[in-house]
């Protein structure tokens, strides 16, 4: 059997794999021919690391999963195959009046993937992640099996497959709750802080009121300058807007996107790009406080804007790193982590800071609890950026923390284990043919 | 909004075209093989924003059931303004070599099936003196090759038949458009390894469904088959036959 060299979104790892296509959501699940080798479904690739590679096994395109089934425009449930991207509905349902219900920073994820993966978008505080609006799916075991789990049907098997990274079956089919609104657009205030402190007080008094919340952080700099960035908050504006903001509205929604034509042969992000960019992206609006109309696609997707964007960490290839810490320590630990990252010269072109809220997370191995989630990318500098990483783990595992499965390419078995404590009961709905990279990797004895 | 009946519809090209029409809004009647996959497409299809979807199970092989199919599908539609014949089996040139009633099979499937089809089809565009007919033939028609020969003939046929068919129907009102495809990536060849030459079904359904706007008449999709394919018609036999294509 013939096999191909498929990467992940951060370009790191491209091993090669066969790989099995799926005509209709009817079909048997593909198998590869050798009953040793294993399968793993496979989206629209975004997830960064190994949790969407099987290197060695098989990959099953989802991605040709993509029919709907049915929208009711009265109650705004929708129920499509799992290989439909979040942009396909955005453009089905935006028209009629609704919206997701979460969305993750890009619309180019499928509606499987983001089940898999439990995703979280900036409303988590109040409405929890993508698992929480599930109200049913179906999944295919390679026993040939079939079974429509919800939160109160098999809701075992619920629970393991919402976060379960692929590992559990193969989902063919979902029903997700969507939100109501009255326009593609957002209010939105963009607030600069000088401080940690004037984040988590921020962030405080924004929660209720703002169902949107979300930081970039400057990390380049150390000293005083540590811990700046910018707080955004936002709104779905209501039916009748502000006049002074709608005046500013522009006629036409420009749809149209730029590529990143070819992989450079360095990475363009360094210690002199990154520092140049942090200080103009902190001083880009001119007062403390800018208030904005905007249409949902800049606000929740700013990158999609650039197609391909990954390209420009050059042939290494990037990692994210992705974390969150418990409430009660949030302040000193996210210091200290981002104080450990200055100190290694290493700063991250895009740090996202964020809230998560107390909606309880559905999923066995759900990435989201309540604290503090910080997101860096740094590019691929082999040796020295796993020893940042493991000074990173160490401060993470000491505040009771965990790292996120979709964006990581490296992880220890330990981490992984102290940070998802159930992943032993996890493990009992792995479908025995299903395996993944990071699967191998996080359940290796140490 | 228009009038299109689509056979073959769950092919992948068929597929992306009927999206793209059932996103404008058009009236849509489907027929294929598969009854299961005919009901699942007809709800994406509803849900995307067709006005109206009709279904029928068909099987182009049964030349006796052409006209029932062309009659149910005037009548659920309430006209037609377009046809897209889209049906056809991916041949495997070994067997059909060591096999002759696989190839004839096969011939008849994507080439017999088309023509009597079409037939039915002119006829009655024909007689209404308005419409758009395009049908899905291949590059693989443009020249025999060893790889794949015995689909290529069939192919053949089918694009000298709808260049006379676009000759005489040209006075009546009637839009002939021939589609050549070059390798499209289908559920049917996902395992197989892609380079630059290979298509995405929404690149050529673009390309057909503005063909049948513009009123192209022969369509390369993606556009550079059309210098591939000069190139290899214009080899010398001699040489040609030295080649391994």
């Amino acid at each position: 059997m013939a096999t191909q060299a498929f990467t992940s979104w951060g370009r790191v790892f491209r091993p090669d794999q066969q790989v099995l296509g799926m005509p209709s959501r009817h079909a048997s699940l593909p198998l590869p021919a050798d009953d040793a080798a294993t399968v793993l479904p496979h989206g629209n690739g975004r997830s960064y690391g190994d949790s969407n590679l099987n290197p060695g096994g098989a990959l099953v395109l989802g991605r040709q999963l993509d029919r709907f089934i049915a929208f009711d425009q009265a109650t705004g449930l929708i129920t499509c195959e799992a290989g439909v991207l979040l942009s396909e509905i955005l453009r089905l349902i935006v028209p009629q009046g609704w919206f997701l219900p979460v969305t993750p920073g890009t619309q180019f994820v499928t509606v499987g993937g983001a089940i898999a993966n439990d995703v979280h978008g900036k409303n988590h505080h109040l409405v929890g992640s993508f698992g929480n609006h599930v109200t049913q799916l179906e999944l295919l075991r390679s026993d040939g099996s079939r079974r429509v789990c919800s939160p109160t049907q098999d809701a075992d098997w619920f629970a393991a497959t919402v976060g379960g990274l692929g590992l559990t079956g193969m989902i063919t089919w979902a029903q997700i709750q969507l939100r109501r609104i009255a326009n593609p657009y957002l209010q939105t205030e963009s607030i600069r802080f000088r401080s940690l402190e004037e984040f988590f007080e921020l962030s405080q008094a924004s929660e209720a009121d703002y169902e949107y919340t979300v930081s970039w952080i400057d990390c380049a700099f150390a000293g005083k300058r540590l811990g700046r960035g910018l707080f955004n908050r936002a709104n779905h504006a209501p039916a009748v807007m502000n006049p002074a903001l709608a005046a500013k509205l522009p006629s036409a929604i420009d749809e149209s996107s730029r590529r990143v034509p070819f992989t450079p042969p360095l990475s363009l992000i360094n210690t002199l790009s990154l520092k140049a960019f942090n200080l103009a992206y902190f001083n880009r609006q001119q007062g403390d406080r800018v208030q904005a109309l905007q249409h949902y696609r800049p606000f929740f997707y700013p990158l999609d804007a650039l197609l391909e964007w990954n390209r420009i960490y050059g042939p290494k290839g990037f990692y994210q790193y992705q974390c969150v810490v418990p409430p009660e320590q949030a302040l000193p630990v996210t210091r200290q982590l981002l104080q450990t990252i200055v100190d290694s010269g290493m700063g991250s072109f895009l740090a996202v800071l964020k809230q998560f809220g107390t909606p309880p997370s559905r999923g066995m191995l759900s990435f989201p609890m309540p604290g503090t989630t910080l997101a860096l990318d740094f590019p691929n500098q082999g040796e020295r950026l796993h020893r940042l990483f493991a000074q990173l783990d160490g401060i993470v595992q000491a505040a009771g923390g965990r790292l996120y499965p979709a964006k990581d390419g490296r992880m220890g078995a330990q981490i992984f284990k102290s940070g998802h404590p159930q992943w032993s009961a996890f493990s009992q709905f792995v479908d025995p043919r299903f395996s993944s990279g990071f699967w191998r990797r996080v359940m290796e004895s140490t | 909004m228009k009038k299109i009946l689509i056979v073959g519809a769950t092919s992948a090209m068929a597929e992306a075209c009927a999206r793209l029409w059932a996103q404008q809004g058009d009236h849509l009647f489907l027929a294929a093989r598969n009854a299961q996959q005919l009901q699942s497409l007809a709800a994406d299809l509803q849900t995307r924003g067709a006005t109206k979807v009709g279904t029928r199970v068909f099987d182009a092989n049964q030349h006796d059931q052409h006209a029932a199919l062309l009659a149910e599908a005037t009548q659920t539609l309430g006209g037609l303004d377009t046809v897209l014949i889209a049906h056809g089996t991916l041949t495997d040139q070994d067997h059909a070599q060591h096999d002759v009633p696989y190839a004839l099979a096969e011939i008849g499937t994507n080439g017999l099936s088309v023509v009597a089809l079409l037939t039915l089809v002119a006829n009655q565009l024909e007689q209404q003196g308005r419409g758009a007919i395009a049908v899905i033939s291949s590059v693989a028609g443009d020249r025999g090759r060893q790889s794949n020969y015995v689909y290529g003939s069939a192919k053949a046929m089918v694009s000298a038949f709808t260049s006379g068919l676009r000759q005489r129907l040209a006075k009546k009102g009637v839009h002939v458009v021939t589609v050549k495809p070059g390798f499209v990536d289908t559920p049917m060849t996902a395992h197989l390894p892609k380079g630059p030459l290979w298509a995405k079904p929404e690149q050529v359904a673009k390309d057909i469904s503005q063909a049948i706007d513009k009123g192209r008449r022969i369509v390369y999709t993606p556009g550079f088959w059309q210098l591939i394919m000069l190139i290899i018609k214009t080899i010398p036999e001699f040489v040609f036959i030295k080649l391994k294509l």
